[in-house]
């Protein structure tokens, strides 16, 4: 018997939308979708830090700053249960996470997985770098199955690439000299 | 007691209590720490009575006008201040990331300026980041954002940092002068970070934020015109020659009264906001360095403190400055700095600040104090922060001190 094709749609605050859509069309119809998405555990780190850094102010310090983190996680769902209804087919896994983003990621990748698809970061308003953040980065490096790439809006033209340093454009079309 | 041991000792129990205050071994507050080893100088004779009764002295006003912001920070949230600036940021903002970024860049050093960075670290920056989260957009940047801008963005106005408190009275420079000259760095400070934070979170700051069913702004004005109105006592008491912490005292009487007679606060939670350990701590800590730079290190302070007001001079007393808030945090680093700055002038003074100021963007708690700190979270099973980090406070640390001491170099020229 032949197993669907398991696909896992790895979901980000700003573009899980764009990359919803820009993958609906390429996964297959029968396949096993799970809609990903990881609630970052180094901003409540970053927060600490500079709480350690106030020398002597330890005793308000210790005020609930674990709030961020359960909003965070009430979105979270949120924002998996508004994808489900976006992509439109039965039976779709959520899947919730909380840690680091891209070792996360890269470990609800680890087996049995035959594509993940994550959306570009960065500018949208032409082709280039930067294009994947620090995250997106790890992950294209270190997942251990095939990475579809999407645009998470429509791409801009090819023409939004400027030309190499140097390159003067041709005037009128290209011919091969006879 | 001989002054080599006498400074040995002394250096020895300023390093114990800060290596105490951050690891704080059974969760004690850091004064328990303190306290003792200002104590233990003065019995030996380290510190001598008459110093100490000096040193008492010149901290308590300062303490005092510390009690008082915090005060006076604490009741601003009580009044919903930190809420409707969410509020306002999220709709101003309309979900776009930059345009987010931009006001909580404006709020945050408003609120650093004005109620001190304490504020900004505990009180705004959790508002902050629910509001992100519920725009549903990435909350790094604007983590970043708030608690760098704590830091460098707390050059203004004596009041913006306990080590502005500290240099405030050894300066010599009245509350408006302060502000006048510290303008153009803060500005500079704020700039700099806008321009590397903008670029380095470059592909974190995307797409659109989605603004639901929005909560109607409302904005508590009572605390808004109190808060405004003290910021105004702050100018005209240094006009008057009145201590300006009188303002920041009767600011936080005038929202503490109603808050308490409609028992919206209870007295305890004054209490709490005094932070009563803190405020030991700070004077213990003075103390104990005080008994460090009495044998000999403040005569190789004075060494390192170039007394000049030339850009170049200024420039190297920002960077030992910063350099020593990194080994050993800012709190000692600018009490340490301080007498040699002080007798070298207000310029000197302010350009140690800016050091002491935006250097702790670096290492966030000093390097000595990071080593242990890190230590305690890998105790505890945490995990390390990123090294992202460092990275950031390696590219911005150093741009912010050279365009803030060139601010603070023609700024000096030009208010003199």
């Amino acid at each position: 018997m032949i197993q669907p094709v398991r696909v896992v749609v790895w979901l980000v605050e700003g573009t899980w939308q764009g990359c919803l859509d820009g993958a609906a069309h390429i996964i297959p119809p029968d396949a096993q979708v799970a809609l990903l998405h990881v609630t970052p555990s180094d901003v409540g780190e970053i927060t600490e830090a500079s709480t350690a850094g106030l020398l002597g102010r330890a005793f308000r310090a210790h005020r609930p700053t674990g709030h961020f983190e359960d909003v965070a996680d009430e979105e979270a769902s949120e924002i998996l249960k508004a994808a489900a209804t976006r992509l439109g087919r039965e039976s779709t896994e959520l899947v919730h996470r909380r840690g680091r983003v891209e070792r996360e990621v890269v470990n609800a990748v680890a087996q049995g997985v035959d594509l993940l698809v994550v959306a570009r970061d960065g500018d949208r308003s032409r082709l280039g770098p930067h294009s994947l953040g620090h995250a997106t980065r790890f992950i294209v490096d270190h997942a251990p199955c095939p990475v579809l790439l999407v645009w998470p809006d429509e791409a801009p033209g090819i023409e939004s690439i400027p030309p190499p340093p140097g390159h003067h454009p041709p005037h009128g079309p290209h011919r091969e000299s006879p | 007691m001989p002054s080599p041991i006498a400074e040995t000792l002394a250096v020895m129990l300023l390093v114990a209590t800060l290596a105490c205050a951050v690891a704080r071994p059974r969760g004690w507050p850091e004064a328990v720490f303190a306290v003792p080893a200002a104590v233990v100088l003065l019995v030996l004779g380290v510190l001598p009575l008459s110093q100490a009764g000096a040193e008492v002295r010149s901290l308590a006003p300062t303490i005092g006008f510390l009690a008082a912001v915090l005060v006076l920070a604490d009741m601003c949230d009580r009044y919903g201040l930190f809420e409707s600036a969410g509020t306002w940021m999220a709709t101003g903002s309309r979900g776009r990331p930059v345009a987010l970024l931009a006001l909580v860049f404006a709020v945050a050093s408003v609120v650093t300026a004005v109620l001190g960075l304490d504020a900004t670290v505990l009180l705004l920056t959790p508002v902050v980041l629910t509001t992100v989260a519920r725009l549903r957009l990435r909350a790094k940047p604007h983590a970043y954002a708030c608690t760098h801008l704590a830091n460098s963005a707390s050059l203004l106005l004596p009041v913006s940092n306990l080590t502005n408190l500290l240099a405030f009275r050894a300066s010599g420079l009245s509350f408006a002068r302060f502000g006048a000259i510290m303008a153009l760095p803060w500005l500079a400070a704020i700039a700099v970070e806008w321009v590397v934070l903008r670029r380095f979170f470059a592909t974190e700051l995307v797409g659109r934020g989605e603004t639901k069913v929005a909560t109607p702004l409302t904005i508590p004005v009572f605390a808004s015109v109190v808060v405004a109105l003290t910021l105004v006592g702050f100018f005209v008491a240094s006009v008057l020659h009145v201590n300006p912490a009188f303002a920041a005292l009767g600011g936080a009487v005038i929202l503490a009264v109603p808050a308490l007679v409609r028992r919206h606060a209870k007295v305890r939670d004054i209490g709490l906001a005094l932070d009563v350990p803190f405020l030991t701590f700070v004077l213990a800590l003075g103390l104990v360095v005080k008994g460090v730079s009495l044998h000999g290190l403040s005569s190789l302070v004075v060494h390192l403190v170039p007394n000049g007001t030339s850009l170049g001079s200024l420039l190297l007393v920002a960077v030992v400055a910063a350099v020593l808030a990194n080994l050993i945090n800012n709190l000692p680093a600018v009490l340490l700095l301080l007498p040699a700055a002080a007798a070298a002038g207000p310029g000197v003074v302010l350009a140690v600040l800016i050091g002491v100021n935006a250097g702790p963007n670096l290492t966030y708690v000093g390097s000595l104090a990071t080593l242990l700190w890190r230590r305690v979270l890998r105790q505890r099973g945490e995990e390390l922060p990123a090294s992202e980090f460092l990275r950031l406070g390696v590219v911005t640390v150093p741009p912010v001190l050279v365009a803030s001491t060139v601010a603070l170099w023609a700024s000096l020229r030009l208010v003199g």
